[in-house]
Parts: C-alpha cells; structure tokens; sequence
C-alpha cells in the first residue's frame, strides 16, 4: 500500500500499530513522518499467523525490518469473542458459603419490560461448578467467621479431578479485606498446582458483589487462552527480530504490558473501538475541538463518545454478551475501566422494515457482509441503509469500499421498494429517505440520552465522524442533534490502528472503601492512595521506564443513600481534614455541572476511590489556518436525494484527492473517496483544512 | 442514477412526506419522554425510583390523552398516570394554565394509587405571536421514601394513617415554589430532604420534556401537535385493534385466590374479546380489606391492562389510542375498586397478582401462548432497627438505627416452550441492591442468598425458583420486619398438568414461623431466614425432556427425590 520509495530506516519513533478485528486485521506503521497502512484477513484459529504476515508486508512495503522498531501495540477481540462465544476455559468459582448463585441471580430483573419470553444470560460458570466455603468477612474488613482451609484444600483435590483449568475466587466484602482469598490462592497453589487463580479482590477491588464476581469469572475464563496466545505471540515477536517493547492496548484507552494483560486480560476487552475514541482525541486536539463527540459508524453498529478537553469519557461499566444486542442489562456485566461508548444497531447494514403500526423500524439487526445489503448483488433481499444511501444516489456503485463491491442500484430500489415503499405507497426515494431518517434519528436520540445520563448539552459539540457510513450520514445527524460543525478525518478506515499509536502507557487502580465526608479519616485515605500510587506506578514503569508521568485521583462520590456515584478529581498532595470542606464544593459542581442543582444539608459519602498514572504525552500539533480558496469545478453531477428538502436535486461531485487545503463549498455537495462519500446537506457548506480533513459547518454558525 | 418513480393511483409526494416527517416525529417523541424519565432516575433520590425503575414519564395532548410514556419499571403506572392528567385538567382548567406552572397531588384515587407517589403536570407553551400558546403537557410519576403516617406498610386501616394527602394543587406558579406547600410536606414526612429532592426532580424532568418538545416543534415548524398525536393515537388503536382480532372471539372466566392480610382473597374476572376490544370485569371479587392492601381502580387498570400487553400486542407503544382498546370494570367496593378513604399504601402486594389473573382467561383463548402463575408479587424485605416507637412496637430500641429495603423476588411462571425465570420480578421491573451496599448503609450482615431447589413448580417446562435470604442484625441488636408477603398458603398454580410451585416461608433462624403481612420483630442474635416463591409448571412433568431433567438434578435445581417422585426419573 506504500506510495514511499524512500527507506524510513533511519527514521527515529518507528511504531507500529496491530488491530486484530473480527473480520480483518489492520496494519499501521508510522516512521519518519509517514504512514503506512495495510488490511489482511484475521485468522482465527491462530490470530498471531495473521498479525504477523501483516507486519511483515507493511515492514516490507516501508523497507524496514523488525529489529528497527522502536515500539509495537497490538489490540486484539481474542478475549471479547473467548466471552462471547463461550471458548474460555473450564472455569469453576470460590465464593462464601451460601452465595454461589449470587453470579447467576444477577439483578433479578427483566431487562425487556414486555417481553415475558425472554431469557436471561447463561453465567460463564456452571452451577455444578460454582462452590461455597466457609468464611465470612463483615464491611469493615472483620473476620466474622474464619476461612475452613480444610474444606478449601478438598476442594483443589475435586477441582483437579474434574479438569478444571482456571478458577475465579470471590468472597464478600472481600475489597474490604482479601485475607481470605489470598489464602484460599496459596491454598490452591500449594495443593493443585498448574491451576490459575482469580481474586476478585485483585481485578475488581469494589463494592457491589454480583459486579465483582461476574469481573473475576470473566477473567479467570479467558485467563489461559490470552495467556497462551500472548506468550506464543511474544516468542514468535522476539524470533522475528523484535526488540523494541510490545505493548497491549486495554479497553481503557491506555497501553499495558504482555505481563498485565495475561495477568488481567480481562482489561484487554474492547479495545478496537477505545482506539477510535483515542484517534478522535487526537482530531480534537489538532483541530481544537475542547468538546468533541466521536462518532463511528461501520457496517453493523455506530459508536458515540464524548471527549471533554480532550479526554474521553471514562466509565466503569461494561457489558458483554448482552441478550438484546444493544440493551442495557440484558448482559453480564464486568467492573475495568472503559471508555464509555453506547453503541447502537445502526450501520450500513442495519435491515429496514415496517412494524405493525406501519412505522419504518431500523436494525438492530444487520444484512453483515453475507449476503450483505440487497445492493451487494450477492444474494441479499433486505432493504438496508446501504442500499437506501444507494437509491438516495449518494454512493458510487463503481468505487464502493474502494471498488471491492460493486453495487447494483437497481437492486437497491427493488429492496427498498418492496421492504418500505410499496407498502407505505410512496415513491422508492421516500422510502430510501424514511430510512435514512429514522436510522439517524436512532443515532440522534441514543446520543441526547446519553448526553442527559453524563449532563453534557450536546449542542456545544463538534462531531467527528468516521467509519465507513460515518460520513453518509453525519449531516443529518449533526442537524438533528443541533450541532454546528462536523470533522471528517483522513484515513478513517484503519482509525483504531491509528488511534493506538496515539494512547499512553496508563494504569488505574481502584479500591473501594466507604467515608462519610465530613468524618473522613485523612490518615488512612492518604495510606490507601499512596499504596495505590505505588501499585499504579510500578504498572506503568515496568513498560515506560523513565518517562514523565502523570497522576489523577479521584473519589466516587454521591449524596448519602443514591444509588449512583460521580467520579469527582482529588486535589493534589496529601489529602487533611482542612480540604475535605474544598472536596465537598468540588463534588457540589461535579453534581450541579450534572444534574442541575444541589441537594442541601444532605451528607456526602465516598464509596471507591482510583489513582490512574499515565506517561505525559504531547498533544498533537494544531492544524494551522489555511486561506479559503475556490474549490476546483466539481468533477460530475449525479441526481441525489435532497433529505432537508424532501426531493431530488443535482449534487456536484467533487473529487476529496483533488480538492486542496482551503477548499470551500457549499452544500448540496457530494465528496467522493475511495472508501466512502461526504454527503453534504443544503444547510452545511465545507472547508478542507490543512491536514486534509473535511470540515462541515452549518450555514450560519458563526464559525466555519 | 435516480428516477421518482411515478406510481398511478397513489395519493400526491405532499401526503407521503408528511407520512415519512410524522413517522419521524412520533419516534422522536417517544426519545422525549425517554430523556424525561432518564432525567427522573438520574435526579431522583429513593431508591424505588433508582433500582426499580418506580416511575413514570408522559406527554400529553392539551385535551388530556396520552401521546407517548417512557417504558420504564414498573407497570402500575402504565394507564394510571395517563388518566391522571385528565383529573388535573378537571380542576384546573388548561386555559388558566400559564408559562412555569407545575401541579401535582399524590391523592390514590386520582394518581397512581398510594401516597406515596406523586405526580406532576407541567404545561408547555409556544410563542404564537406575542401569545403564549398551550401545546402539550408532561406528566411524571414516582415514589418518594417516606410521606408520613405510620410509615410505609399495609398497617393501616384509613387512607389516614397512611400520611400526608395533597390534594390536587399548584406547586409552581409561572416558576415560583409555593413555599408553603414544601413546608407543610417537609413538616409531615420523615426524610423531608430527600422528598423535596424528589419532588424537585419531577419538576426538572419535565422541564426537560418541554425544552425537547420546543426543539423538536421548531426544527419541524409545528404550531401544535394536535396532527401528530392524532396520528400517533389512530395508529396504535388500529394496530391494537389488529392485535385483538387475531384472537378467537369469546368469554372465559378464571378466579384465583391469594393470601391477603389475615384473610384470603379471591380475584375473579370474566375476560370478553370481540371485534372492539377486550372488556375485563372483576365482578365476583372479594370485598375490601381492613387493612392497607386495598387497591384503588387506577391501580388495577393498570396492572390488567399491562397482563394483557404481554400477550397481546407487545411491541405497541403505550398512548391513548392503544390503551383505549383495553376496558377493565370492578364493582365498587370489591378490593379492585376500592373507594376513598380506605387505607391502600401496599396495593401492590394484590395488584400485582392481576396478569397472572388476565393470564388465566387468556390461556383457555389460546394455551399455548400463555405462562402458567409465578410469584407475581415483590418479596421486598424491609428491615428497621435502632428507632424506638414508630413501626417497632417498642422491640427495637437498642443498636444503630436505620431502615433498609432489599427488592426481592421468586421465581416466575413457567413459559410454554420455556422453563419459567428463577429469582426474576415479573410483572414489577425491579433491580435488587447489592448485599454489600446494604451492608454499607446498616448493620446488617447477609448470610445467604442463593436459589431454593425443588421450589420450582414441576411440569413439562418447569416453574422458576424461588430463593434463601438469611440476615442478621450485625450489631447484635433486635430489629423489625415489615412484610408484605402473598403466595405463602396459596402458591403459584400450575397449568395443564404441571405442578404448583412451593409457597413461601418467612421464618426465624431459632425455629419460630412468621405471618407474610405485617410487622414482627427479629430478635437480637436471631436471624431472618426468607424462602421466596417458585413460579407454577405446564404440562405433565413425566412428559419433561429427560436431558432437562439430568440438568436440573446436576446443577441441584431439583432433588433426585423430587426428580423421581413427580419426574419419573430414575439416573
């Protein structure tokens, strides 16, 4: 794929990126200010096979050899699909007598509210598998009752018997205090050795136990299997000529070590989509977008984050293997921290069609890749969003995901008319605009609620669309959401790769003790936030030795008896009684910035506090302003569907390649690329800045 | 590569925009309300409305019907807080309403049932010239902590030993609090912060409501939404029509008898289906109750007209139009219609019984589209401690006060083609608290919580387990429970053969039984042991798939006794 006949061999910073997805495996290396790209097939069965033919076609294409690189980050779905597909590894569960079924009992609520046949996830471990033991200890980290280490060692003997491979030990209030599950590790260790071990007071050190034990089983399911594949990767790495440090990309946004990740892969989950959230910080930054909502859409889901300052919303909260794809609660959860993404059944793919009260309905399910969107002339008869931007005439059949698909618009119209605008009796275009209205609209409300639930005014923020179908439909989506500018990147279609070599080398720890604010024993909040800082700390070093680093703490804090907690940043320096008073007024704005108001005269308390240690990056460099300039005459025209105005219209196409820095033109327009389209409404008009990213404000808006 | 293609005969391009922009606009709407109830939870302090989802969030046409509600936990809201609005409307008139108003009332007969929740109603107005026009109002429900009175629980016997009664009355007049209606509910209530947080909450969310109705109106130049809602509530009253004819018609009657509080309860019901709808009539139920189980008819509309919403017509959304089709009549004075002033605080405990009642007619409709009966009402377990007097009947003095409420559940009905949920609210949408947390904010120390074999009604497809609580008072002090527990002499039955699941037990670890209404003390040093209910079988359990059954008797769901006596299963 490279255009470079120069050598970057002696080019200094050679990093190269590794994004194994589902589908493909992207390739990205950067060396001596430039890039180079390539996409390979994953290979499941072995997925290092594949990642390492990919690196050494790019290495290839660059001139440059394993030994030369300075640094290596690979993202991997081998530990989401181990979860989702169920091919951990035999895995049984500790927990204390009387609780095993608290993993399975879950919430005990229906996540669907009119749907009485739904069933619920089944638990990653079995309930003939799940043992009780005797101990307890209380919230304050007492021994109420003493662990029966005789039964534990029984136990090691049956669990060896029955070929278990990995166990995950959970005990309540066990954040509180591990004393017990540490034994019960040594326990196991001494008395069947070969076992892996999961404390749940290692993964997850929080309060709420169906959270933490749910955390420590997915862990110790994947455990040996991204044990294995990182320790074989690591081999055949270091037998192809690498030297330079491997590093992992986590779900969190951040870079970790080999040895964290196979101590804690279950950190490793997500971590394709935290890379495009991390590019899209980068975007903001060169573009100086201080709020940005990320938005990538692909061929089955879109995926919406805010990014404050530059620093994508974090959370603690995730779900796998939810029953309803994209429903909160129909899955299991699991406590690391994530980047916090609502992903909606809206892509490319997405199937389109009327419900009862004749109301177009849009996904969640997807057409995938085969057959795929009717329009792919491979089988597929489901009217789908593809095949609507088809009949709007926004793509073109011939250069389709860079001339790979050829489509077949006649098909397209057959689907949609068939599907949506026969049965509604309006004309195919309407159908086609039905559908890419309501599945923006989808998009639209998913980021107004999500906006409600952080307390962010949507409207103050510059999105950044990319992905395939991002910038088909990122106008619309930007009118709906009053939203004044968009930001349509280069290189979109290897974003995640990209936004790895963007993310620092990062680890947050998280403990759980409960203080009331106004009673807070300082002396022993400040041991526990230097015993995590050190942990942090150490994380961190062992993979960025010597780098600055940096430090943010922060309490989870709610008024006394709510339900939800908000992550409130500590001030730096040892914590005293004196600024406990400062710490309740920063909690008062975190909670006003919110919700709106204050509660008075309520008490304060802290549930878990975190200590996140970072390497210092610099923020990349701002694009520079660039003079307007004509656009070039556009390339072609081609009747396009006008959505703002309800009818067709000629659209000029313009060609992206061949429009300068500078370039302004006002809407309706259509910019063709290889992987996708610009569609620009009548009400934006665009500006290409010097980077080559295609800015869309909204006529009117003061800024353009 | 685009051509309009022309279609003879069809009505003109104008009507079919106006089609796809209306379609747009409804689902729009529905994301209004969902951010309004999404407001309500995030603001909101009890954790009813918090974890259970106890809350509810509408818009409304100016003349009162219902255009769209949030689809949120709890369905004893569904139809009650849509006919609300049109009690406010009654007293005050919508063309006194002005810009920044906001009523409310928590009266049971004309909200959602007990005094304990409140509703709100605020009145959103665009410029229409130098005039403010009424287009729509918010309407939101929840369920505070406490409102007075004896405390939460079925111990009274008068709507007034229950709490403070509002009436009808305006809270916000164009955006100022009256004062004094917050000092005369702050005066009355235990946990005066965390009400008026609530109430404020109601206020805020559908403040929300009505910015994202402005926006919505301007970004589609509508003066009202008069077209809309009448396309909204045409639409699901056809689909729900559609639904209801797809149903043979006819009458079945069913009754099913209940715990109660100190005497048992028969629900019976006659469910009519013809070409206009379904009509559901509780005539032949037991009279009122002494004490507070009663349930107000907006109550038992609801919790009926949502028995029937799980079996027909699903996914309709809920407005107006939809629910219209769906008529319920109870004779008054029988508990399902039972008139002011009788004390309805814990109308759950028997309006939550109604789908498996709606169930029972239905499933001699079509058998084998219908669950058998589950637990079907909430084990809640509320625990109070350390507070003298109140609610403790002097046995509680000692130790740190508090008072603790765990959403607790059994197991739910077994499914045609599959097994009923162990450990699953239906047809509340509760979400337990976590142990731990529990144990954060009380003394409390849990020794057990895990599923209660055998309890599952047997059958062909098997009911859902009930579960094992066992609790302490970890400061070693005594402490009270509060029930408002059914289905202990009168479990879930089963259907088509299929055996009943196990009733419930509440018990003390020292051997003495506890009733399933009403206070009792736990007395230091003892523990609570609570035993949930399993939900009913279908079908004959020799007729179960023997693979099924080897499951259930490894996982130790179903004993090898059990698994031989009713299963037939010998390993």
């Amino acid at each position: 794929m490279s255009r470079n006949s120069r050598s970057a061999r002696s080019a200094p910073g050679a990093r190269l990126a590794v994004d194994i997805g589902g589908t493909f495996t992207d390739v990205v290396l950067q060396a001596g200010g430039r890039l180079w790209t390539t996409k390979v097939l994953t290979t499941p069965t072995a997925p290092e096979t594949g990642l390492l033919e990919a690196m050494q076609t790019v290495l290839a294409d660059a001139s440059m050899t394993a030994r030369e690189l300075d640094l290596l980050i690979l993202g991997t779905t081998l530990a989401t699909n181990a979860l989702i597909e169920r091919k951990g590894a035999k895995t049984a569960l500790i927990t204390t007598a009387g609780f095993r079924d608290v993993v399975e009992i879950g919430w005990e609520h229906r996540f669907a509210q009119y749907d009485i046949f739904l069933d619920k996830p089944a638990p990653l471990v079995p309930r003939d598998l799940r043992f009780g033991v005797a101990e307890r200890i209380n919230v304050d980290g007492k021994v109420l009752r003493r662990l029966d280490e005789a039964a534990v060692v029984q136990l090691a003997a049956q669990l060896q018997k029955e070929n278990v491979e990995s166990v995950a030990v959970a005990f309540l209030q066990s954040y509180a205090n591990p004393l017990h599950e540490r034994r019960v590790r040594e326990l196991l260790q001494q008395h069947a050795p070969g076992l892996w071990v999961t404390l749940s007071s290692d993964v997850c050190p929080e309060v709420r136990e169906y959270e933490r034990t749910s955390t420590a089983c997915a862990n110790a399911y994947v455990q040996p299997v991204m044990a294995g594949y990182l320790q074989r990767l690591e081999t055949r790495l270091r037998d192809l000529g690498v030297r330079c440090p491997v590093y992992l990309m986590t779900s969190g946004g951040a870079l970790t070590t080999l040895a964290i990740g196979a101590a804690e892969p279950v950190r490793l989950v997500e971590s394709g989509p935290a890379g495009g959230a991390i590019l899209s910080r980068t975007v903001a930054q060169q573009c100086g977008v201080n709020r940005a909502l990320s938005f990538d859409m692909g061929g089955t889901t879109a995926k919406i984050c805010f990014i404050d300052d530059f620093e994508p919303q974090l959370s603690r909260n995730f779900e796998f293997g939810r029953m309803y794809r994209f429903l909160k609660g129909s899955g299991l959860p699991i406590r690391i921290p994530v980047i916090e993404m609502v992903e909606i059944g809206a892509g490319g793919g997405s199937i389109a069609r009327l419900d009862e009260m004749k109301r177009v309905q849009v996904g969640p399910d997807s057409a995938g890749s085969e057959p795929g969107p009717a329009c792919y002339a491979r089988g597929g008869t489901h009217a789908t969003v593809t095949d609507a931007d088809c009949v709007m005439g926004y793509l073109d059949a011939e250069r389709f995901a860079g001339g790979r698909v050829k489509l077949d618009s006649k098909l397209a119209e057959q689907a949609v008319a068939n599907a949506i605008a026969g049965p509604l009796a309006v004309n195919t275009e309407l159908g086609a605009l039905a559908i890419n209205e309501i599945v923006t609209e989808n998009m639209a409300n998913a980021a107004r609620v999500h906006a409600m639930e952080l307390g962010k005014t949507v409207e103050q923020y510059t999105l950044i669309a990319f992905g395939g179908a991002a910038p088909l439909h990122a106008a619309r989506l930007a009118a709906k959401l009053g939203i004044a500018r968009v930001i349509v990147p280069l290189n979109a279609s290897v974003g995640s790769a990209l936004g790895f070599l963007k993310a620092p080398v990062a680890f947050q720890a998280v403990r759980s003790w409960h203080a009331i604010l106004n009673a807070l024993d300082t002396r022993r909040a400040n041991a526990l936030l230097d015993d995590m800082q050190q942990q942090a700390t150490d994380m961190v070093r062992a993979g960025a030795p010597g780098e600055a680093l940096k430090t943010t703490r922060v309490a989870y804090m709610r008024y006394q008896g709510q339900g939800h907690e908000i992550a409130v940043d500590l001030p730096a320096g040892k914590l005293t009684a004196g600024n406990t008073a400062a710490l309740a007024a920063r909690f008062a704005r975190a909670y006003h910035a919110m919700y709106g108001r204050t509660i008075p005269n309520l008490g304060v308390e802290i549930m878990s506090w975190s200590v996140t240690v970072a390497t210092q990056l610099k923020p990349a460099a701002r694009a520079r302003h660039v003079r307007k300039r004509v656009a070039p005459r556009a390339a072609t025209t081609r009747a396009g569907f006008e959505a703002t105005q309800g009818k067709v219209r000629a659209a000029k196409v313009y060609e992206r390649s061949q429009l300068a820095a500078g370039s302004v033109i006002r809407g309706p327009a259509l910019v063709a690329e290889d992987q996708t389209t610009v569609v620009v409404t009548a009400d934006y008009s665009i500006q290409i800045n010097e980077l080559g990213y295609t800015v869309l404000s909204r006529n009117g808006s003061r800024r353009t | 590569m685009t051509k309009v293609t022309k279609r003879p005969g069809k009505k003109p391009a104008r009507n079919a925009l106006a089609e796809i922009q209306m379609q747009v606009m409804w689902n729009r709407l529905i994301s209004v309300v969902e951010e309004q109830a999404q407001t309500l939870i995030r603001t909101a302090f009890g954790a009813a409305t918090r974890e259970a989802g106890d809350l509810s969030a509408g818009v409304f046409l100016t003349d009162g019907r219902m255009v769209a509600q949030a689809v949120t936990g709890t369905p004893g809201h569904v139809n009650s807080m849509a006919e609300s609005v049109g009690h406010f409307l009654k007293e005050y008139p919508a063309r006194g309403m002005r810009p920044g108003d906001t009523f409310v009332t928590n009266d049971p007969w004309k909200g959602t049932g007990h005094l304990n929740d409140f509703t709100m109603v605020t009145p959103v107005f665009q410029p229409v010239g130098k005039h403010q026009r009424l287009v729509a109002l918010f309407a939101s429900t929840l369920h505070v902590v406490d409102i007075g009175g004896l405390g939460f629980g079925p111990e009274g016997t008068q709507g007034y030993h229950e709490g403070l009664y509002v009436p009808i009355l305006k809270l916000v007049d164009a955006g100022a609090f009256s004062e004094t209606t917050l000092k005369i509910i702050r005066a009355n209530v235990r946990e005066p912060v965390q009400v008026e947080g609530d109430l404020y909450a109601l206020v805020a969310c559908n403040e929300v409501g009505g910015r994202r109705l402005a926006a919505m109106m301007n970004e589609y130049q509508l003066k009202d939404i008069e077209a809309l809602g009448e396309f909204i509530i045409r639409r699901s009253h056809a689909a729900m029509l559609a639904a209801v004819r797809e149903w043979p018609q006819g009458a079945w009657s069913t009754s099913m008898t209940i715990d109660g509080y100190g005497a048992p309860i028969t629900l019976a019901a006659k469910l009519t289906i013809s070409r206009g709808g379904i009509d559901i009539d509780f005539s032949g139920t037991s009279p009122v109750a002494a004490k507070g189980i009663n349930v107000p008819k907006s109550y038992t509309d609801a919790y009926t007209s949502f028995g029937v919403r799980c079996i027909i017509g699903a996914n309709i959304p809920n407005n107006a139009g939809s629910l219209s089709v769906v008529r319920v009549t109870a004779p008054a004075g029988c508990i399902l219609n039972a008139p002011f002033p009788l004390a309805v605080a814990a109308r759950a405990t028997v309006g939550q019984m109604l789908p498996d009642v709606v169930f029972g007619c239905l499933r001699q409709a079509r058998p084998g589209k219908v669950p058998a009966e589950g637990t079907s009402c909430l084990w809640n377990i509320r625990l109070a401690g350390g507070q003298g007097g109140q609610n403790t009947q002097g046995s509680a003095t000692k130790g740190r006060r508090f008072t603790v409420v765990g959403f607790n559940t059994g197991g739910t009905g077994a499914r045609p083609a599959q097994d009923g949920l162990s450990v699953t609210s239906f047809p509340s949408g509760v979400r337990n608290v976590s142990l731990e947390i529990m144990e954060t904010i009380s003394p409390l120390v849990f020794w057990r919580k895990e599923y209660r074999p055998d309890s599952g009604g047997a059958g062909r497809a098997r009911g859902g387990l009930g579960q094992i609580i066992e609790i302490e008072n970890g400061d070693g002090a005594p402490m009270v429970l509060a029930a408002t527990f059914d289905r202990i002499e009168h479990p879930a039955r089963g259907a088509d053969g299929g055996k009943a699941g196990s009733g419930g037990r509440v018990h003390l670890r020292s051997g003495k039984e506890l009733i399933g209404m009403g206070n009792q003390p736990v007395p230091a040093g003892d523990r609570l042991i609570v035993e949930t209910p399993g939900g009913g079988g279908i079908g004959e359990p020799r007729e179960r798939a023997r693979d099924a059954v080897r499951r259930d008797v490894a996982l130790g769901l179903v004993s090898e006794e059990q698994a031989r006596d009713y299963y037939g299963f010998n390993p």
